[in-house]
C-alpha cells in the first residue's frame, strides 16, 4: 500500500517538477527576448557586426536557397499542370504556382530551410563560445555579449529571412515559367497576364513578407536561446542544435497557420 | 580590413539580389502597376440579388476590365444589394443610361459586371448611380421557374 502511495508521490513530483521547469524556460525566455529587443540600438553603432552576420546568415544560405526554390516553383507548376489540363484551364497553372509560393511555400520551406541552415549553425556557435568559455572572457573584459555578440546576430537574422524568401519566390515563379510555358507549351501571354490580375500585392506579396519577418524572428529567438542555454559539453551543444531545427521548425508550421487564419479569411 | 570588403561587396551583391526579387514580382507577378495607380472614379449600382459576386472582381465592357468592384453592400432603405465599383479615368465617357449585369466567365469560372453602354448624352461621373441593372443567374432560381412552367404546360 506504502509503495503505490510512494509511486503516485513520484508521478506526482515528476508531473510537477516538469510543468515548473517549463514554466521557467518560458520566463527565461521572455525575460532573454526583451533584453535582446532593448539591445537592438546599440546594434546600429556596430554596423559591420551586423554586415558580418548578414553575410554569415544570409549569403552563405543562398545557395540552398536559390536551388530549393526553382525546383520547387518547377515542381508546383508541374504538378499543377497535370491537374489543370483536364478541365483545359492550364493558363491558370502561372496564378496557382505564384499564389502558392507568395503566400505559403516561399516562406515556410524558406523559414525551415533557414532554420536548419542558419538557425543550427547559430545555435551551435553560441554553444560552443559559451562551453570554451569565450563569453566568459568577453564579459571579463566588460564587453557585454548582449550587445556585441547576440543582438548583431538576432536583428541579420531577422533581415535575412525576409530577403532570401523574396529571392526564393523570384525563382520559384521563374521556374514554373520554364516548366510550363518552355516545356509544357502553355501561351506565355496567358501565363503572365492571369498571375498579374490574381495576385495582388497588398493581400498577398506583403502579406507573405509580413510572414517571412514573423518566422525570422521565431528563428532567431529560438536558435539563440537554445545556444546560450545549451549544457556547456559537446553532447548539449549538439542537443541544443537539434532542439533549435525542431522547434524553430515546429514554430513555423504552427505560427503559419494562426497567420494564415488572420491573414487570408 | 580585405576581409571586411569582402563581406560587404557580398552582402550589398545579396540586397540587390533580393531588391531585383522585389522588382520582379511587383511588377511582373502581382498588381502593383495595374488600375490602383491610374486614377479611377468610383459608381454604384443596386442589384435585387449579386449571387456570388466578390470584392476585388473585375468590371468588363465587351469583355475587357475597365475597373475594378471595390465594396458591397445592403442598402438601407432598399434591402438591395449596392454594388461599388471604380472604373478607370480613361473610360469617362461612359453613357448615363449604360447598364450592368452580373455575368459568369465560362461555366465555373468568376463572376464578374458586364457593363453594356448605352446613348445618353450625360456621361456617368464620380457617385452618380446606374440604373439599370441586372442580377446574377441563380441556378437554383432557374430550375425553379423551369419546374413551375413544366408542372403547368401538363
Amino acid at each position: 500500500m506504502s509503495l503505490l502511495v510512494n509511486k503516485v508521490q513520484n508521478l506526482l513530483q515528476s508531473l510537477g517538477k516538469g510543468f515548473l521547469s517549463n514554466v521557467e524556460a518560458f520566463g527565461r525566455g521572455s525575460l532573454f527576448m526583451w533584453s535582446l529587443l532593448l539591445a537592438i540600438p546599440s546594434v546600429f553603432f556596430r554596423f559591420d557586426l551586423l554586415l558580418k552576420q548578414i553575410y554569415v546568415a544570409g549569403v552563405l544560405s543562398l545557395p540552398i536557397i536559390l536551388m530549393a526554390g526553382l525546383f520547387i516553383g518547377m515542381v508546383l507548376s508541374l504538378q499543377g499542370y497535370t491537374i489543370l489540363v483536364k478541365f483545359s484551364a492550364e493558363e491558370a497553372v502561372g496564378t496557382m504556382t505564384a499564389l502558392s509560393l507568395l503566400r505559403e511555400i516561399g516562406p515556410v520551406v524558406g523559414g525551415l530551410l533557414f532554420a536548419g541552415r542558419a538557425g543550427s549553425a547559430l545555435t551551435a556557435e553560441i554553444g560552443l563560445m559559451r562551453s570554451t568559455e569565450q563569453i566568459s572572457a568577453l564579459e571579463m573584459m566588460a564587453v557585454d555579449p548582449l550587445k556585441f555578440v547576440y543582438a548583431p546576430r538576432f536583428l541579420a537574422m531577422i533581415i535575412a529571412l525576409p530577403l532570401l524568401v523574396l529571392i526564393f519566390n523570384a525563382l520559384g515563379v521563374f521556374g514554373g515559367y520554364l516548366v510550363s510555358v518552355s516545356w509544357l507549351g502553355v501561351d506565355s501571354g496567358a501565363f503572365w497576364s492571369q498571375m498579374s490580375s490574381e495576385v495582388d500585392w497588398r493581400e498577398d506579396v506583403v502579406n507573405g513578407m509580413i510572414k517571412s519577418v514573423a518566422f525570422g524572428f521565431l528563428i532567431a529567438i529560438v536558435a539563440l536561446f537554445q545556444g546560450v542555454n545549451a549544457i556547456p559539453t559537446s553532447e548539449g551543444v549538439s542537443n541544443a542544435t537539434t532542439r533549435t531545427v525542431v522547434h524553430a521548425s515546429l514554430g513555423i508550421l504552427g505560427l503559419d497557420f494562426v497567420l494564415t487564419s488572420v491573414m487570408f479569411t | 580590413m580585405k576581409k571586411q570588403t569582402k563581406v560587404e561587396i557580398w552582402v550589398g551583391a545579396f540586397v540587390l539580389m533580393s531588391l531585383m526579387a522585389l522588382v520582379y514580382i511587383a511588377f511582373q507577378v502581382s498588381n502593383f502597376s495595374g488600375l490602383k495607380d491610374k486614377p479611377t472614379y468610383e459608381v454604384s449600382a443596386l442589384f435585387d440579388n449579386i449571387g456570388g459576386l466578390k470584392k476585388r472582381a473585375s468590371l468588363k465592357m465587351s469583355g475587357v476590365v475597365i475597373g475594378r468592384i471595390t465594396a458591397i453592400e445592403i442598402d438601407p432603405v432598399s434591402f438591395k444589394a449596392r454594388v461599388h465599383m471604380q472604373i478607370d479615368q480613361a473610360f469617362n465617357e461612359l453613357p448615363m443610361d449604360s447598364s450592368v449585369s452580373i455575368l459568369t466567365s465560362g461555366l465555373l469560372g468568376d463572376q464578374y459586371v458586364g457593363l453594356d453602354p448605352g446613348g445618353d448624352e450625360e456621361v456617368l461621373e464620380q457617385g452618380s448611380e446606374i440604373e439599370m441593372t441586372q442580377s446574377a443567374m441563380v441556378l437554383e432560381e432557374l430550375i425553379g421557374q423551369f419546374l413551375v412552367k413544366f408542372s403547368e404546360s401538363d
